[in-house]
């Protein structure tokens, strides 16, 4: 068999068949489940009443009153000291203090919540905007303008996004989920990366410590082993991706049935159930902004291994530079820089994913794994695209010919502290 | 004599720091070759250049009778000063990956396997993980390796280090019946006792440069003191052209002084005492080895 097949093989069955490969397999999409779930799940439970007393001393406010079950108001007399020092923690979550007043305007900051525990946002925020209801009715009232008249007049828009494609053809856009699917897969490739990146870093001083490395590289050309590794850990993540998209669906599957399984979401999902599931395949597909699920993964998974190739070069330099994981600081440092700025810049991206500025960051190699993939969900030229990918493509051989001729000579260097200047003198050696 | 191996005025280059300034060497077939030098002589970058590790700024290797090239790599077995194993595979697959690598099929790289750890007796270990062996055992499974595909150019880098003595006889033993076998062995080492056991030609390296080599016997003849080493019974005098450098009752040690010869000597003690023991005293070649790299 071919020594780099060989080399893959072992690099790829050795992880597979670590405990930790299938753990985390099995483990991150219930991981990434939970953080989905369970905040929204814990917001919508948090059902715990709460009692508010409420001194009003201006006389300026009409009866505050709340629809929600949660929180109620309970009307308080008194002089203020001697109420919040009355106040019974036990049943009473805040005391809200509206001081006497001459007029509405000046009450605006004087308003005081009191409790013993820092109030919820929530808590807070709704009682705002209660109080600003009613002054605003008030005031609407003082000026003689009705405010059915006022609710007349306002009236929202929605602009419906049609994405022209470059044979003239017409896709539906949703900005809000192309920034979602852009954000997640920029986000996804940026993990993805720095992960296999580290792990073919590791496998690397694994090898360089364990002072096997030059048993292997008198059977095999140093290249033959960088690359071997460096596939076969791209195998693992491909994988793991697979896995993962077979997990999330069989549990997003399971979880469907149990949301159908209860009697009462049965009765709503069956209402119209047909005319309903079109119209979420409708919102599913324009989500991707006219661009097919299938193109999409065709980007990511080309954007994931190129940018992955590019990186992963580098990642197996540092490792063959350095004798312990602890010194690998230095030299991650150019490393990571590129890839945590095009984190950054998603952001902006995503605001602004035709300007110039995604332009350039979508054809720097260095940045265009994470970047092209926000900008994609938006729409973007078929040329555009390839030249991207082109570039990308270069990328990765110009990084691992650079890579190759670092690690031929780290790989066999203990001992020593190595210096950019002395990575530099490697780059120059005679193979 | 044929050699399987030759170097011409290799010279290899490291950040201004000459590793190997002009090293010519011939390592005749079927011999055990010793590779002497202290540390940081140039001995590991010259056997990785062998290994085609690294390859020498200039000079030119012939292997057989050919320049040395990608192809021989399955010819040669190495077995590094700094070896190791990944630790968490097992024994017998990391064996038998190690052998498919130096271009093995598995099948026979399988059997090839179960004859060796036969052999060393090491069947049981095949399932284990590298990290539950110890360093000893560790090193049977590399010499294991090392030998596996039949390679005709052996090259041993400080062999023995770390091995204990049983084991040691045993790699000894095993490196002969390679030797009888056809093999040539290459072999470095700064333990000049095992070099005297094993080595028919040495080549001591100092800075970078070959600054001695040859047969074993060769090279103690060159370096030889012309001393004598007598027992003796009976009342000693003096020698004519010899001087006596100590003496006990019963022994002497003579050294020649106007090049006369062994024979000379004995015909003059013969007159005068009855000699129980005649011996020339050579040098070891960890004196030799002392003497050149200190000059």
């Amino acid at each position: 068999m071919n020594s780099i097949l060989l080399i893959i093989q072992r690099e790829y069955l050795s992880r597979v068949r670590k405990k930790s490969f299938l753990i985390m397999t099995l483990v991150t999409p219930f991981l990434l489940a939970g953080i989905v779930v369970v905040p929204t799940y814990l917001g919508m439970n948090s059902s715990e009443e709460r009692n508010i007393a409420i001194l009003d001393e201006s006389n300026l406010l009409p009866i505050l009153e709340t629809k929600d079950e949660i929180i109620h108001f309970h009307y308080v007399n008194g002089n203020v000291e001697s109420v919040k020092e009355n106040l019974d923690s036990e049943i009473y979550y805040a005391l809200v203090h509206i001081p006497s007043s001459e007029s509405l305007e000046e009450l605006k900051d004087k308003i005081t919540i009191y409790s013993d525990k820092q109030v919820s946002l929530s808590v807070r925020g709704q009682i705002e905007n209660l109080i600003e209801n009613k002054v605003e009715k008030i005031k609407l009232a003082e000026a003689g303008i009705d405010s059915q008249t006022l609710k007349d007049a306002n009236i929202r828009f929605e602009l419906n996004t049609i994405i022209l494609g470059d044979e003239g053809e017409e896709a539906t856009g949703n900005a809000e989920a192309s920034l979602g699917i852009g954000f997640v897969s920029g986000f996804l490739i940026y993990i993805f990366i720095f992960m296999y990146g580290a792990m073919v870093m590791r496998g690397v001083i694994e090898e360089k410590t364990n002072r096997i490395v030059e048993v292997i590289i008198s059977s095999v050309k140093p290249f033959q082993l960088m690359m071997g590794k460096i596939l076969g850990v791209a195998l693992i993540g491909l994988t793991q991706f697979t896995l993962w998209m077979l997990l999330t669906l069989v549990l997003t599957t399971v979880a469907e049935g149990f949301v159908l399984s209860s009697p009462e979401m049965m009765a709503n999902t069956f209402q119209g159930t047909p005319m309903e599931k079109g119209i979420m395949m409708n919102q599913v597909s324009t989500a991707f902004g006219g661009i097919s699920l299938g193109q999409l993964t065709f980007a990511f998974l080309f954007y994931f291994l190129g940018g992955y190739l590019l990186y992963s070069s580098l990642f197996a330099a540092v490792g063959s530079a350095v004798d312990q994981e602890a010194d690998t600081q230095q030299f991650m440092l150019p490393i990571t820089i590129p890839l945590v700025l095009s984190f950054i810049m998603m952001q902006f991206i995503i605001d602004n994913p035709d300007g110039s500025l995604a332009y350039w960051f979508s054809m720097i190699p260095f940045t265009s794994p994470v970047i092209m993939m926000v900008r994609i969900p938006f729409g973007v030229s078929t040329g555009e695209l390839l030249l991207s990918m082109g570039i990308l493509v270069v990328g990765f051989i110009f990084t691992t010919c650079i890579a190759a001729k670092i690690y031929r000579t780290g790989i066999l260097m203990y001992g020593k502290k190595v210096s950019y200047k002395e990575l530099w003198k490697w780059l120059t050696y005679k193979g | 004599m044929i050699n399987l191996f030759e170097a011409k005025n290799i010279q290899k280059k490291y950040a201004g720091h000459k590793a190997l300034d002009g090293v010519s060497l011939q390592v005749p077939k079927g011999s055990i070759y010793g590779l002497l030098g202290p540390n940081g002589a140039g001995k590991t970058t010259f056997i990785r250049i062998i290994n085609q590790i690294t390859a020498p700024d200039s000079g030119n290797i012939t292997y057989n009778g050919e320049t040395l090239q990608q192809k021989h790599i399955s010819q040669i077995g190495y077995l590094p000063e700094e070896r190791g194993l990944y630790k968490k595979m097992k024994v017998g697959e990391q064996a038998l990956y190690l052998a498919q690598l130096k271009g093995l099929s598995k099948k026979e790289a399988k059997k090839k396997l179960h004859y060796w750890f036969k052999k060393l007796d090491i069947t049981s270990w095949w399932d284990k993980k590298v990290e539950e062996l110890s360093k000893g055992m560790a090193q049977k499974v590399q010499f294991i390796t090392t030998v596996l595909h039949e390679p005709k150019l052996l090259i041993f880098d400080e062999p023995f280090s770390g091995f204990d003595p049983v084991n040691t006889e045993l790699i000894k033993k095993e490196i002969l019946s390679l030797k009888k076998d056809g093999a040539t062995i290459i072999f470095s080492t700064h333990r000049m006792e095992s070099v005297e056991e094993l080595c028919d030609h040495i080549a001591l390296i100092n800075q970078g440069k070959c600054i001695l080599q040859g047969s074993v016997d060769e090279v103690k003849a060159a370096y030889r003191s012309h001393t004598y080493q007598i027992q003796f019974e009976g009342e000693l005098n003096a020698v004519k052209d010899f001087e006596i450098i100590s003496r006990k009752i019963n022994s002497a040690v003579f050294k020649a002084i106007n090049g006369k010869d062994s024979n000379h000597l004995l015909q003059q003690l013969l007159t005068h005492v009855k000699v129980v023991s005649f011996q020339e005293q050579l040098p070891s070649i960890n004196d030799i080895f002392i003497q050149k790299v200190s000059e």
